[in-house]
């Protein structure tokens, strides 16, 4: 009798831990929603969305959100500029050149850059990169988009050659052994037959490291500036969607206006960003598991 | 259980009976393996093979599992080399010119020796391009043309073009299993290999989609010499001329395949193929 209590006792324990973690993903998205819905009523969605100008802490406030989407976009791009080739090349090495005693020491190293607080990366950003980069361009000041992503793009490079080495050892090794026997070089049968086989991993890859650019928070907040500019030069000071919030989520804007609202808004488009891209990433990698398992 | 030494009485049956001229013993020599020992890591999971295949015959290759005859099959491409820490003493040689000698190009040994796997390994791809993708990469298509017609070619050789003449450039992926290892049979027919290694291509398939992959092996090996590695006792009689048989990485006996499976030399022969042992 007594360990049957025990046993309810310590199920329902287990039940509200499991339990507390989807509430509070729940509450943040209610809190998101209703503060969304508050500002929502005082600025028209299509200006919110199609704005060309973001200034809602000026006097005269403007609430166009492109400006910070497209500062977001642009960095993203950049990152990913750098991550994809070299993440797609080092998983193509790690999977399928390198000895097994140099992928064992080569993988966790790479996989130690993820471990690097993004602060760190922020400051190496700012200090060491953007003076290294403004002797190649001098136009460039010192807050800018390039920087911070390059560094992103190294930040979520071991996210990117990981996840693809993972897709590709998953390739059933028969179809290396096809291309073999048919007198496949070991580029050809990397390039023509691993990588289009896992394709679809790879792409997961790809989007999920994309969704970690885009949420990335501390290396543009430290490294890109603060003037939201619709502009697709890198070398002049930007702002991010999760710069912004930083910026006001640090400044004395008085709970309940408008302009604190705004970092709920831009905080929900950032959300739907983001999940959008872990639903389509999630969905190819269930799709690719279908394949070859 | 003794191991026979490598069955010195039944190489002569094949090389030095003069008497029993049939095709069999005219057919030249293809490949001709001499004291072979082949090592995983410092395991030897072949000991001192000697075996001379005929051309344009099936020899087939019998024993329980793990007795060395898929290793001894993928030695004769180099399959083996993908594996790591794997190492071949002794000669093998094809057309008289040593496989293992430094400076052999694998990519060309390999075109010229085919194989087909046991589990039917098709590329991602179109039927067609499964076909093609051999002739692609050596270079052996000049126009799209002369493409075209070696895919078809290929197909019809492995008896397959007039199930998937109307989906070529459906994924290849979407075949029966029959099918798809009559497309791998194509794909590895397209480089036109003199030599066509089968391992157990038949073991993952419905009787049949095995009886037409053994009606296709009696085909080819008019123009292919084939090596067939086998589970199925019955198969190696129905399909092949020679056969050789596998115990604990050495090659007990090797003979003409009516010999082996109703009067072999060795003892440990006769148990095998009569299910006494193995």
């Amino acid at each position: 009798m007594h360990t049957r209590r025990l046993e309810w006792i310590i199920e329902r324990a287990l039940f509200v831990c499991a339990a507390l973690s989807v509430l509070t993903t729940a509450g943040i998205i209610l809190v998101l929603a209703v503060e969304t819905f508050e500002f929502l009523r005082e600025v028209p969605v299509a200006e919110f969305l199609t704005g060309t100008e973001w200034t809602p802490l000026f006097a005269t406030p403007r609430f166009g959100v492109l400006p910070l989407v497209a500062g977001t976009l642009l960095v993203s791009a950049i990152a990913m500029v750098v991550a994809l080739p070299m993440g797609l090349l080092s998983a193509i090495y790690l999977s399928e050149y390198a000895p097994d005693g140099v992928r064992r020491i080569v993988k966790p190293v790479l996989e130690v850059l993820a471990g690097v607080p993004t602060v760190v990366y922020g400051y190496f950003a700012l200090m060491f990169v953007t003076p290294l980069l403004q002797r190649v361009f001098p136009q460039m000041s010192g807050f800018n988009a390039l920087s911070p992503g390059i560094v992103m793009g190294i930040m979520i490079l071991p996210l990117v050659s990981s996840l693809s080495e993972d897709a590709m050892r998953a390739v059933p090794r028969g179809l290396r052994e096809g291309a073999y026997a048919l007198g496949a070089t070991r580029m050809q049968t990397a390039l023509q037959i691993v990588v289009p086989a896992a394709f679809s991993g790879i792409t997961a890859a790809f989007i999920l490291a994309v969704s970690r650019a885009v949420g990335e928070t501390m290396i543009v907040a430290i490294a890109a500036g603060q003037q939201p500019r619709l502009t697709a030069n890198p070398f002049v000071p930007l702002e991010t969607m999760t710069a912004y919030i930083v910026q006001v989520s640090l400044g004395d804007t008085p709970q309940g206006t408008l302009e604190y609202r705004t970092i709920f808004a831009v905080g929900m488009l950032l959300f739907l960003m983001t999940f959008g891209l872990n639903l389509v990433s999630t969905w190819l990698r269930e799709r690719f598991r279908e394949v070859y398992s | 259980m003794s191991v026979a030494t490598p069955s010195v009485r039944s190489l002569s049956g094949l090389v030095a009976r003069p008497g029993t001229a049939s095709t069999a013993v005219s057919a030249p020599v293809k490949i001709d393996v001499d004291r072979m020992n082949f090592y995983y890591g410092a395991k030897r999971a072949l000991d001192g093979i000697s075996i001379q295949i005929r051309a344009n015959l099936v020899t087939a290759f019998i024993g329980p599992s793990g007795c060395g005859k898929s290793t001894f099959l993928r030695s004769l491409n180099r399959m083996n080399d993908i594996i790591p820490g794997t190492r071949v003493e002794g000669t093998v040689l094809i057309d008289g010119q040593d496989i293992y000698t430094p400076g052999v190009d694998v990519v060309e040994l390999r075109r010229r020796v085919g194989m087909v796997f046991q589990k039917s390994n098709p590329f991602p791809k179109s039927i067609f391009e499964n076909v093609a993708y051999g002739l692609r990469i050596n270079n052996m298509a000049r126009s799209k043309a002369e493409l075209n017609d070696r895919v078809e070619e290929s197909l019809r050789q492995a008896a397959i073009f007039d199930e998937v003449k109307d989906r070529l450039h459906e994924s290849a992926l979407a075949l029966s299993g029959g099918q798809q290892q009559r497309l791998c049979i194509a794909r590895a027919l397209a480089i036109r290999p003199e030599i066509l290694l089968m391992d157990e291509p038949a073991s993952a398939l419905d009787p049949i989609a095995t009886q037409r992959i053994e009606e296709l092996i009696y085909d080819l090996k008019k123009t292919y010499t084939i090596v067939i590695v086998t589970h199925n006792m019955q198969q190696a009689a129905r399909v092949s001329d020679h056969t050789a048989f596998f115990w604990l990485g050495r090659l007990v006996e090797y003979d003409r395949t009516d010999r082996i499976f109703t009067a072999p030399a060795e003892k440990l022969t006769e148990d095998y193929v009569t299910g006494r042992c193995g």
